[in-house]
C-alpha cells in the first residue's frame, strides 16, 4: 500500500465503516473474536483461538471469521469471546477454554443456542465512535 | 430453528446464593407454561457485576436490566416483557441513585462504565490498523492538519479540562502551550509507558489493545507544540504491548500517516520506541529523559520543566499513556463535549486496574467523580467471600489508604488529595478485614525503598527508617514513641525529598495512621494483629472444650508441636510452634484459636 493522501484516507474509513457495519468481510456473516491481551494469553487464550478454529474447520464452517482483539477489561473472566452472529445477540462469553470454545461453536455457531455459565455483561455502551 | 428473545439470569454466587437457582427455575417453568419454548431461550450468565442489585435478569436482544428480581416476579417478567413487549419499569435499575456526571445527553444505560480511552480496546484487531481508521481512527489527525492551527490545538485541549493521568494531574493543555510557547527549534515529545506502579497495568492494555490511538496522539502533540520527533518509553518487560506497536508505527509508516509529508499536508513527525530497564523511577519525567539521553535514570531538579529544556535541552511535552489515549476523541468530538464529563475540576474519565480482594477484578474505565462504592460494589461485584471491606488504596505506593468512611466520596483529583491519597495512575487495591494495614503500609515502603535511586537524603535514610519501624511494630516491638516518629519522619520525607517518588513515599504510612491508628495501637499496646498476618504476634491454642480430639491438626503440623491421644483434647506446645497456621486452617471443629 502506498501512501495516502487525504482522499484516499477518507475513502479507506469509508470502506472499512461499510464492511464492518455489514460484519461481512469476504462473504462472512459471523464473527468469533477473542480478546489476546497479555491478560488473556497468560489464561490460555491462544489454546481458546486455535480449539474454535480447528473445530470450525473439523465442522466445515466457512462463514464465521475468528479475530483477535486486545484486552476487554474482564479480566476476572479472561480469556474471553465476544460472538457475532446472524439474527442472534451479540455476547460476551468468559472463562472460554479450548472446550468451552469448541461448546460455542456447536451451540451458540450451529445449534443458535447461547452458551450456559459462560456469558459476561458487555463492559459499556459504545458512546464513541 | 432459533430464539426470538434471550432471558439471562445472573449464575454469579452472590445471585445464586439470593434466590437465583428458584428464579431461574420460575423462569423456565414461566416460558414452558406460556407455550414460548421456541421462542425464548432462558440462560444463565457469570457474575453481572451487580451483585449488590441482584438476583439480576437481563433481556436480549432489548438489553433491558432488571435488578432484585425475585422467583415470584418470573411470571410477570414473561407475560409482560416476553409476550406483550411491555418493559416491568419497577424492576428496572433507577439511574436517579447513581450521581455520575456524564453530561451528555441522549445517554441511557444503567452501566458505570463510560468508554473514551479503553473506546477500541476489545473492539478492534490491534494489529490491523484499517479497522482503527474504521472506527475514525486517524480522523482528528486530518481535521488538525488540515482545519486547525496549532493554537487551535492546545487550545481545544485546553478546553476540554483534561488533566494528567501519570499521577500529578497537570493541566495538558497548559502544559503543550508551554512547550508552544518556546521558540521554534528542535522540540521533542515523550509518551511515557513506564507504568512502573505494582498493580496497575491500564497502559500496558491501552497499548495491546489500541496502540494507534497513542500514535495519533502524539503526532497532534508535534504539530500542536511544533516537535517533529516522538519517543515511547515503554518497560522492556511489556512484550506484546512492544511488539503491538511496532507493528502499528510500521503501518502507519507505510500509509505515510508517520513519516514526511503526512497526507501530503507538510507537516512531518517520526516515532521512536526507546526500552526502559523497568526502574519506577525512571517513570519520572526528568529520570525518565536522563534515560533516553542513555544516562542513568536519576532525576533532576525543576525547573527548569522539561517543557522549556528537556531532551538534549530542548523543549519537550512528557504524557502518560491514557492522557494520549484521550486526545483524538477530544479533537473530533471538540473540548466541550469532553468538559461535560466529570467533576468541576476533574474532567472525562479515568480507567483503574481494579485488584485485590474484589470478585470481578479488571480493567474499568469510568466518568471522573464516580465514587468508590459504585466502582468496587457495581461494576466490581464487591468483596470476596462476602467479606467486610477494609481498605482500598489509590496511587500504589505513592497513594493512601482510603478507609470506608469515604466510600460515598466522588472520586476526583482534589477529593482523593483532601483524604491522604492520590489519583495516581490507577492502580486501585481493594483490601478486606484479613489485611493488616501496619503490613501492607510495610510491603509499600518495602517497594519504595527498594526503588529509590538513593540520589538524595530524605528518601534514603527517610524511607529505609520508615520500613524500620514498621517491621518493628509488626513483630510486636514497636513502641508509641515510633508513631511520633514515623509521623516525622514521613512529613520531612514529603517535604524535603527531590522527586515525587520520596515525596509520596510516607503517603501510605500517613494515611493509614491516620484512619488505622487503632490497628497500629493494637500491635503496640495489646500485641495483637486482628487480620492475623503477623507472624510473630500469634498465638495458636487449642480449646480443650471444643476439640474431640481427631488428630487432624497433629497429623498436619510440620513441627510436631501438637500432641494428644485419639479422642483426647490436644494441646499445642508453644516451644516448638512455628506459627504457620496450618492447625488453624485443618481443623473442623473450629478448636484451635489463633490469638
Ligand atoms: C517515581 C515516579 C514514577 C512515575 N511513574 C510514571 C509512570 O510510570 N507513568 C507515567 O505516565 N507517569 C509517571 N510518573 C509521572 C511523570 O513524572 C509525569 O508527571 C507524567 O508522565 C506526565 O504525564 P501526564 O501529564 O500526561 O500525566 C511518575 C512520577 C514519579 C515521581
Ligand atoms: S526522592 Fe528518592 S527517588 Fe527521588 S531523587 Fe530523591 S532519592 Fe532518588
Ligand atoms: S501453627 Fe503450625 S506449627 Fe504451630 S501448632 Fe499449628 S500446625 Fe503446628
Ligand atoms: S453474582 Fe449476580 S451480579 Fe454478581
Amino acid at each position: 500500500m502506498a501512501k495516502l493522501t487525504l482522499n484516499d484516507l477518507r475513502k479507506l474509513r469509508d470502506e472499512k465503516q461499510k464492511t464492518m457495519a455489514k460484519r461481512d468481510p469476504s462473504h462472512k456473516d459471523a464473527q468469533i473474536i477473542v480478546g489476546m491481551g497479555t491478560c488473556g494469553i497468560a489464561a490460555g487464550a491462544k489454546e481458546t483461538f486455535n480449539a474454535i478454529i480447528d473445530e470450525l474447520d473439523a465442522k466445515g464452517i466457512t462463514h464465521v471469521l475468528v479475530r483477535q482483539t486486545g484486552c476487554m477489561g474482564l479480566c476476572h473472566s479472561e480469556p474471553t469471546v465476544e460472538v457475532i452472529a446472524p439474527n442472534m445477540p451479540v455476547v460476551i462469553y468468559g472463562n472460554v477454554d479450548a472446550e468451552t470454545g469448541r461448546q460455542i461453536v456447536h451451540a451458540h455457531i450451529i445449534g443458535k443456542t447461547l452458551v450456559d455459565n459462560h456469558i459476561c455483561d458487555k463492559p459499556a455502551m459504545d458512546i464513541v465512535r | 430453528m432459533g430464539y426470538k428473545q434471550y432471558i439471562l439470569v445472573c449464575g454469579g454466587t452472590a445471585c445464586e446464593s439470593n434466590q437465583g437457582i428458584a428464579l431461574f427455575n420460575a423462569l423456565k417453568s414461566a416460558v414452558i407454561s406460556n407455550g414460548l419454548v421456541n421462542d425464548v431461550q432462558v440462560v444463565r450468565t457469570g457474575c453481572l457485576g451487580f451483585c449488590e442489585k441482584g438476583p439480576i435478569v437481563k433481556i436480549l436482544p432489548q438489553d433491558t436490566f432488571y435488578v432484585e428480581v425475585k422467583p415470584e416476579d418470573a411470571e410477570t417478567i414473561v407475560k409482560e416483557h416476553i409476550v406483550k413487549g411491555r418493559v416491568v419499569s419497577r424492576l428496572l435499575y433507577d439511574k436517579k441513585q447513581s450521581q455520575i456526571n456524564v453530561g451528555i445527553e441522549g445517554i441511557d444505560f444503567y452501566q458505570k462504565q463510560f468508554r473514551i480511552v479503553l473506546r477500541n480496546c476489545g473492539v478492534i484487531d490491534p494489529d490491523k490498523i484499517d479497522e482503527y481508521i474504521a472506527r475514525d481512527g486517524y480522523k482528528a489527525l486530518e481535521k488538525v492538519l488540515f482545519t486547525m492551527k496549532p493554537q487551535e490545538v492546545v487550545d481545544e485541549v485546553s478546553k476540554s479540562g483534561l488533566r494528567g493521568r501519570g499521577g500529578a494531574g497537570f493541566p495538558t493543555g497548559k502544559k503543550w502551550s508551554f512547550a508552544a510557547a518556546q521558540p521554534a527549534g528542535q522540540k521533542y515529545m515523550v509518551c511515557n509507558a513506564d507504568e512502573g506502579d505494582p498493580g496497575a497495568y491500564m497502559d500496558r492494555s491501552t497499548l495491546e489493545g489500541d496502540p494507534h490511538s497513542v500514535l495519533e496522539a502524539m503526532t497532534i502533540a508535534g504539530y500542536a507544540i511544533g516537535a517533529d520527533k516522538g519517543f515511547i518509553y515503554i518497560r522492556a518487560e511489556y512484550p506484546l504491548a512492544i511488539q503491538r506497536l511496532e507493528t502499528a508505527i510500521a503501518q502507519s509508516r507505510e500509509y505515510g500517516l508517520l513519516g514526511k509529508d503526512i497526507l501530503g499536508s507538510g507537516f512531518s513527525f517520526e516515532i521512536e520506541i526507546r526500552l526502559g530497564a523497568g526502574a519506577f523511577v525512571c517513570g519520572e519525567e526528568t529520570a525518565l529523559l536522563a534515560s533516553i539521553e542513555g544516562k542513568r535514570g536519576m532525576p533532576k531538579p525543576r525547573p527548569p520543566f522539561p517543557a522549556v529544556k528537556g531532551l538534549w535541552g530542548c523543549p519537550t511535552v512528557i504524557n502518560n499513556v491514557e492522557t494520549l489515549a484521550n486526545i483524538p476523541v477530544i479533537l473530533t468530538k471538540g473540548g466541550l463535549w469532553f468538559s461535560k464529563i466529570g467533576t468541576a475540576t476533574s474532567k472525562g474519565t479515568k480507567v483503574f486496574a481494579l485488584t485485590g480482594k474484589i470478585n470481578n477484578s479488571g480493567l474499568i474505565e469510568v466518568p471522573m467523580g464516580t465514587t468508590l462504592r459504585e466502582i468496587i460494589f457495581d461494576i466490581g461485584g464487591g468483596i470476596r467471600n462476602g467479606k467486610a471491606f477494609k481498605a482500598a488504596q489509590t496511587g500504589g505506593p505513592s497513594g493512601g489508604m482510603i478507609p470506608p468512611q469515604f466510600l460515598d466520596t466522588p472520586i476526583d483529583y482534589e477529593n482523593l488529595g483532601k483524604i491522604g491519597s492520590i489519583m495516581g495512575s490507577g492502580g486501585l487495591i481493594v483490601m478486606d478485614e484479613d489485611d493488616c494495614i501496619p503490613n501492607i503500609a510495610k510491603f509499600y515502603l518495602d517497594f519504595t525503598v527498594d526503588e529509590s535511586c538513593g540520589k538524595c537524603a530524605p528518601c534514603r535514610i527517610g524511607g529505609r527508617k520508615l520500613l524500620d519501624y514498621l517491621k518493628k511494630i509488626c513483630n510486636g516491638d514497636g513502641t508509641n514513641a515510633d508513631i511520633e516518629n514515623m509521623q516525622e519522619i514521613s512529613e520531612a520525607m514529603a517535604r524535603a525529598s527531590l522527586c515525587g517518588l520520596g515525596q509520596t513515599a510516607s503517603n501510605p504510612v500517613k494515611s493509614s495512621l491516620r484512619y488505622f491508628m487503632d490497628e497500629y495501637k493494637e500491635h503496640i499496646d495489646e500485641k495483637k494483629c486482628r487480620a492475623g498476618k503477623c507472624k510473630n504476634l500469634l498465638r495458636y491454642t487449642i480449646d480443650a472444650a471444643k476439640c474431640v480430639g481427631c488428630t487432624a491438626c497433629a497429623r498436619v503440623c510440620p513441627a510436631n508441636a501438637i500432641a494428644g491421644e485419639r479422642k483426647q483434647p490436644h494441646v499445642i506446645d508453644k516451644t516448638k510452634c512455628i506459627k504457620c497456621g496450618q492447625c488453624f486452617e485443618v481443623c473442623k471443629f473450629h478448636a484451635v484459636n489463633r490469638a
